[in-house]
């Protein structure tokens, strides 16, 4: 990866929440110009709060990064407050559709322009509506009443509206019907090829993830343990074992293996 | 027939100044979910401003429209000053410091303006009344009606279709995915005061016109409590309509129990059947009804 290539880089970052409840130990991420990267993590990792740290919206919770910086286009923005973030150009889509729910969704989409110039709103709805042809049909229903997959559609739309160069996706797959999140990541793979929109996506579903994004990073315990491409990721016994469910065939697994992983987890990190 | 109709109307002129008080009240509570307990001082300040700027001989229109920037610039202090190191805090305790905002306005009234009552000199309405058919409204009512009326549509409109009004409103549902999409909670929550500054302002202007100005000016804000809450907290055409509606009940009340019930039914009625309504109603007319998903 050359030098210029990376929008924005994670440089071995901790985080704190209160100034004592240490959550990330050191993470390091790097997102080329125009890229999907994923992160991948089981509960709890710190998925969720290194997206707030880039985001700023960490600060809100009374958490900070004490250590190591972000650098997002060569500046450092991890001391900067979530406002000048966003009008940086990230935009985190924060988990669980978070719609304005007494809004209609076409005033959803409108909230999100309100950094824009007045001439471009209507340029920015014809947009969202290009790519999410079902939003223009519930345009004026309220957004607390559309379908699930509606409001996750919804709301990275409003995140298209503020015409961003780096969208953090916060688990867009939550608990919505496996052709919805078909549906939903076949958009975001055009947003990224067609828009040149840079991505990074924090997922669970680390299979749907690992299809998507090209490269991921592996995040467990507050630190990266592996970051590969995705192709190699797959094939890795460990990622196959524990995130994909895949064994070899019709062997049961005994505890020990897995205490194995973990002690080998640790020399890894 | 004749006094049922004068009541009528003149309920609904009155009605007129409720709304604009009731508009600050719900401005903020919509934007920020406060409910705002020194809304009524927030009237006083307004009417003895006014007054002030009147005094020193500048044409009423033009000492409202200073009025309207007082309460800017006021709004805005008191959000930075007050309000500001309490975003994230427990709404409760907001609502107490309103209060003590309201003890502190109160306190600085008196001592800027005095506690004697001051009047509009020379007055600015005629005392002549403006004549519909056969009936006579007090020209002060009249036009405190059309006043509230357009300040109503003005933020309807700047609700419905700016961006800074959908801001607001947004910030109100979910004020983190607002900050994520660049909305400052701190600028919305100044622009909500800001508002609510001004529109108590200009109902407190004209409140002064009719009854004279003294702390007394103040109550108006409790009085208006009934007309918010029975519009819903959060909705602006709810406001206008539960101002109107209380002005109404008051005016009837006065006219048609006091014989009954002599001595002061009239304030008390308005609060009387809200108690009433909510057993109903518990949302108001046009409240949020939280949306719940299963």
């Amino acid at each position: 990866m050359q030098e210029t290539d990376r929008i924005l880089r994670v440089n071995n970052i901790e985080v704190k929440y209160h100034e004592v409840i240490l959550v990330l130990k050191g993470v390091s991420i790097e997102i080329p110009r125009g890229g999907i990267v994923g992160l991948l993590g089981a509960n709890g990792a710190g998925k969720s709060t290194t997206l707030k740290s880039i985001s700023g919206l960490l600060k809100v919770e009374v958490g900070e990064v004490t250590d190591g910086a972000i650098e997002f286009e060569g500046v450092q923005i991890h001391k900067k407050n979530a406002v000048d973030i966003a009008k940086m150009g990230i935009i985190q889509v924060i988990e669980g559709r978070k719609v304005f729910e007494h809004l209609t969704v076409e005033e959803n989409l409108r909230v999100g322009a309100h950094l824009r110039k007045t001439g471009s709103v209507k340029d920015g709805l014809g947009l969202v509506y290009h790519y999410f042809p079902r939003l223009k049909e519930k345009r004026r229903e309220v957004a607390g009443f559309v379908s699930g997959g509606e409001q996750q559609m919804a709301v990275v739309g409003r995140a298209l509206m503020t015409e961003p160069k780096l969208v953090l996706l916060d688990e867009p797959s939550m608990g919505l019907a496996p052709m919805l999140i078909h549906e939903i990541f076949n958009i975001l793979t055009k947003l990224n090829s067609e828009e040149r929109i840079s991505i990074l996506l924090v997922e669970q579903n680390v299979k749907l993830a690992l299809n998507v994004a090209p490269y991921a990073y592996i995040l467990e315990n507050g630190r990266v343990v592996m970051d590969d491409t995705s192709e190699r990721l797959k094939e890795n016994e460990d990622i196959k074992d524990f995130y994909l469910g895949l064994s070899e065939k019709g062997k049961s697994k005994s505890f020990a293996d897995v205490k194995h992983y973990k002690r080998r987890k640790r020399w890894l990190t | 027939m004749e006094l049922f109709l004068m009541t009528l109307i003149s309920g609904i002129m009155v009605g007129g100044i409720y709304a604009l008080v009731a508009l600050g009240w719900v401005l903020i509570y919509k934007c920020s979910g406060v409910l705002n307990l020194a809304m009524g001082e927030l009237t006083l300040i307004g009417a003895y401003v006014s007054l002030t700027f009147y005094s020193m001989g500048i044409p009423f229109i033009l000492s409202i429209v200073l009025t309207l920037l007082i309460g800017i610039v006021l709004g805005i202090l008191v959000e930075r000053i007050f309000l500001d190191k309490l975003i994230g805090e427990p709404i409760l305790a907001v609502i107490m410091v309103t209060v003590g905002i309201s003890f502190f306005f109160k306190g600085l009234v008196e001592f800027i303006w005095g506690t004697d009552i001051r009047i509009f000199d020379p007055p600015i309405f005629s005392l002549k009344p403006v004549s519909i058919g056969f009936l006579h409204i007090s020209t002060v009512y009249f036009w405190s009606f059309v006043l509230a009326i357009v300040l109503f549509l003005v933020f309807v409109a700047f609700f419905k279709y700016t961006r800074w009004g959908l801001s607001m409103q947004a910030t109100a549902d979910d004020e983190t995915a607002a900050l994520s999409l660049g909305v400052s909670a701190r600028f919305v929550y100044a622009a909500s005061w800001a508002i609510a500054f001004m529109s108590a302002g200009v109902g407190g202007a004209l409140l002064g016109n009719i009854n004279g100005v003294t702390i007394s000016v103040g109550y108006l804000g409790l009085l208006v409590l009934p007309a918010v809450v029975l519009g819903g907290l959060n909705s602006i055409p709810g406001a206008v309509v539960g101002g109107i509606t209380i002005g109404i009940l008051q005016n009837f009340a006065g006219t048609y129990l006091d014989q009954y019930f002599p001595g002061g039914v009239k304030e008390i009625f308005p609060f009387a059947f809200m108690a009433v309504f909510m057993l109903f109603v518990p949302y108001g007319l046009w409240g949020w009804i939280k949306i719940e998903r299963m």
